[in-house]
């Protein structure tokens, strides 16, 4: 066989020269390791560790006894692993005056964030589905008007809230919570689903007016059926933010009705004696673990396409 | 006589887009009627405007005698298929087929038998209990008509219905259309921008351009008597042969071609005398109404031309070649063996073909 490399000469007989010697044929050979993998995957891992690293650093210390933490050796496992920590996290660490652990935060942040979620979820909804499906006069220069409203900062409707909720005679308790997380989930809401609904087939709303139905039996027969996707992503978007929510639990709650994450401050900055890391630790995973178990479990539902087969073959 | 549909002057604006203009169109009882056009002509528009779903500008109209300007769709008493079936993704065949009943509100064993009445007519009793996923492209618009079916409406409004099917199936669904409107007898519109689907449909057909109704006449009209260059070069394909030049009135009134040769039009009808002094004009004639070789000489005027392009369609073969320095498209027997660069007679009557004027482009 012949060692050149030119093509011109190639007889039927001839295989084409390559280095494995093998005829091209079905898949094509995929090597792992080549420098372009190699290079994604040592950046994907470094990243990894970079975010998984505070959480082992975490979870080990709020395993740990106070003694063993003062040894200083944040990097090693517990010797002994104990749930005291946890146990005190959730039961008795002091929150400022109280002392009944993180257990009365976790209530209130639950009914202050599903109600929240519900309420302006339901509302942005109607929002959206009404802004694209029943144009009214002005509608466009109304939802300009919403839009505006998601980039204000929350620094200069905090004072004239106060003021509202003062005056409705709510502020200092829980519905004032759930009424500014309510206002302030609108906007960025309504266009969610605004474009959501703006993206299925208009016809098919068409078609459930020929057949006689009205407003909210299309909302509720037609349009919210389809709207699975869309509604755990603004499940997701609400639990997570509302959850994390500081401020507006600072300041509209009152003292009676703090969310977890002020309470989660008050125990970790409070200065009596020396700070007790583990529990801390451990009080910070609580509260962080309601947004985790969302995410968790919410993102199989991202992936179903529930529209699927409306339209077209 | 009263009119099943009647759109008196209607006009709809959309800001400063006039997309229809003072339409008048009415409709009998029973009748076939497409809307032909192509897309963005205002063809769509206007039956969304006659099912309620836009409101109109200027005008009224009438289904049935009654003023339905201001009504819900619901009371219009209209059915409507859309192109992309618009099936309730998460409703079964026979949820979606009942949706509109159970919104009015009608009792549990009359819904039963209309769905059954309607499954029957369509067959899709087997199809039921699917969801919409589970059908094919020709299954969902046949739900789709039932839709429209189960209402028991008197004027049903087709959008587009087979646009989005592929070509046998659209052929099939064509037949079954007219079979069901042989059936039941209701008026039907259907909007189109296929010349096929409206002229094996229609009883009579309204080809629109901008938002005005071009002509409103029964197939065979339309295309054997195309009012304007318009229609006729959207009817027929493929499209019309034009060709340039003057029409010379008097006793024995001809076309005189750009090259000079003369084409006598005796047996052409005039819609009016044209003058003896002369006028531009174009004479169209379709590619089938030319004949070939022979038979061509027995027709008024024939001429000798050179084949360019032959394409074998298997039925029949068009064949390119130029007249009179223009273009000209023929239509031949399949039999009759056509090589391009061959020399061949061709001929054809004036009398079949259509004469427009060329500063209005109307017939005349």
């Amino acid at each position: 066989m012949s060692q050149t490399a030119t093509i011109s000469s190639a007889g039927p007989d001839e295989k084409p020269k390559s280095d494995s010697r093998v005829e091209p044929r079905g898949p094509r050979p995929k090597p792992f390791f080549t420098p372009r993998k190699i290079v994604i995957y040592s950046i994907l891992i470094f990243a990894c560790l970079y975010f998984l690293f505070p959480l082992y650093v975490m979870l080990t210390t709020s395993l740990k006894t106070m003694p063993e933490i003062r040894w200083g050796n944040i990097f090693a496992p517990p010797i002994e692993p104990t749930g005291e920590a946890w146990v005190k996290a959730w039961t008795s660490a002091c929150t400022g005056l109280t002392c009944q652990g993180l257990n009365p935060g976790f209530w209130n942040s639950v009914k202050i964030t599903v109600p929240s979620t519900i309420v302006s979820i339901f509302i942005a909804a109607v929002n959206g589905y009404a802004l694209v499906n029943w144009r009214f006069k002005g509608s466009e220069i109304f939802f300009t008007i919403l839009i505006f409203g998601s980039f204000i900062p929350y620094q200069v409707m905090l004072y004239p809230l106060v003021m509202i909720t003062r005056e409705l005679g709510i502020f200092g308790s829980l519905w004032a919570v759930i009424l500014v997380h309510s206002i302030f989930g609108m906007p960025i809401l309504t266009l969610l689903f605004r474009n959501y609904f703006a993206a299925l087939p208009v016809e098919l709303f068409k078609a459930a007016r020929v057949d006689g139905a009205g407003f909210w039996r299309i909302f509720f027969e037609i349009m919210l059926p389809m709207s699975l996707p869309i509604f755990v992503v603004a499940i997701i978007l609400q639990v997570t933010g509302i959850w994390n929510d500081f401020l507006f639990g600072v300041v509209f709650a009152g003292t009676q009705n703090y969310p977890m994450t002020v309470q989660l401050n008050n125990i970790v900055n409070s200065a009596q004696g020396s700070p007790e890391y583990n529990v801390n630790m451990a009080a910070t995973i609580l509260t962080g673990l309601v947004p985790l178990i969302i995410y968790f479990v919410s993102g199989r539902l991202f992936v179903r396409g529930i529209a699927a087969g409306a339209v077209k073959g | 006589m009263q009119h099943s549909v009647s759109i008196r002057d209607l006009s709809l604006n959309f800001g400063q887009v006039k997309v229809l203009e003072h339409l008048n169109l009415d409709i009998s009882q029973g009748e076939f009627i497409v809307l032909l056009g192509p897309s963005g002509c205002g063809k769509s528009t206007l039956l969304n405007c006659v099912a309620g779903l836009l409101d109109v500008s200027d005008g009224q109209i009438f289904i049935n005698g009654r003023n339905v300007t201001w009504e819900q769709p619901k009371d219009r008493g209209i059915g409507m298929v859309f192109q992309s079936y618009a099936l309730y993704p998460q409703m079964t065949v026979e949820r979606n087929l009942s949706f509109g009943l159970r919104v009015a509100g009608m009792k549990k064993d009359e819904i039963e038998q209309r769905v059954k009445r309607a499954s029957e007519i369509l067959q899709i009793e087997p199809l039921l209990q699917r969801k919409p996923v589970e059908l094919s492209g020709g299954q969902r618009q046949r739900v789709a008509i039932g839709r429209a079916l189960v209402r028991d409406v008197d004027v049903f409004l087709f959008d587009e219905p087979l646009s989005n099917l592929d070509a046998k199936l659209r052929s099939d669904l064509r037949v079954e259309i007219k079979r069901l409107h042989q059936r039941l007898k209701n008026t039907m519109i259907y909007v189109t921008h296929d010349q096929i689907e409206a002229l094996t449909l229609a009883d009579r057909i309204a080809i629109m351009k901008n938002g005005v109704i071009q002509q409103l006449a029964d197939p065979h009209t339309i295309y054997n008597k195309p009012i304007n260059l318009y229609v006729a070069g959207f009817i027929g394909s493929p499209t019309m042969n034009f060709l340039d030049g003057e029409v010379i009135g008097g006793a024995e009134p001809v076309f005189k071609t750009n090259d000079g040769s003369l084409i006598p039009l005796k047996t052409y009808e005039f819609e009016t005398a044209p003058a003896a002094s002369g006028s531009k004009a174009v004479l169209g004639v379709r590619p089938e109404h030319i004949t070939v070789g022979e038979a061509a000489k027995a027709v008024p005027y024939s001429t000798e031309v050179e084949i360019e392009l032959v394409e074998p369609m298997g039925s029949d073969t068009l064949a390119y070649t130029t007249v009179a320095g223009q273009m000209v498209t023929f239509r031949a027997e399949s039999d009759i063996d056509l090589k391009s660069g061959q020399k061949v007679l061709i001929g054809f009557d004036p009398g079949r073909g259509s004469i427009f004027d060329t500063a209005t482009s109307n017939r005349i």
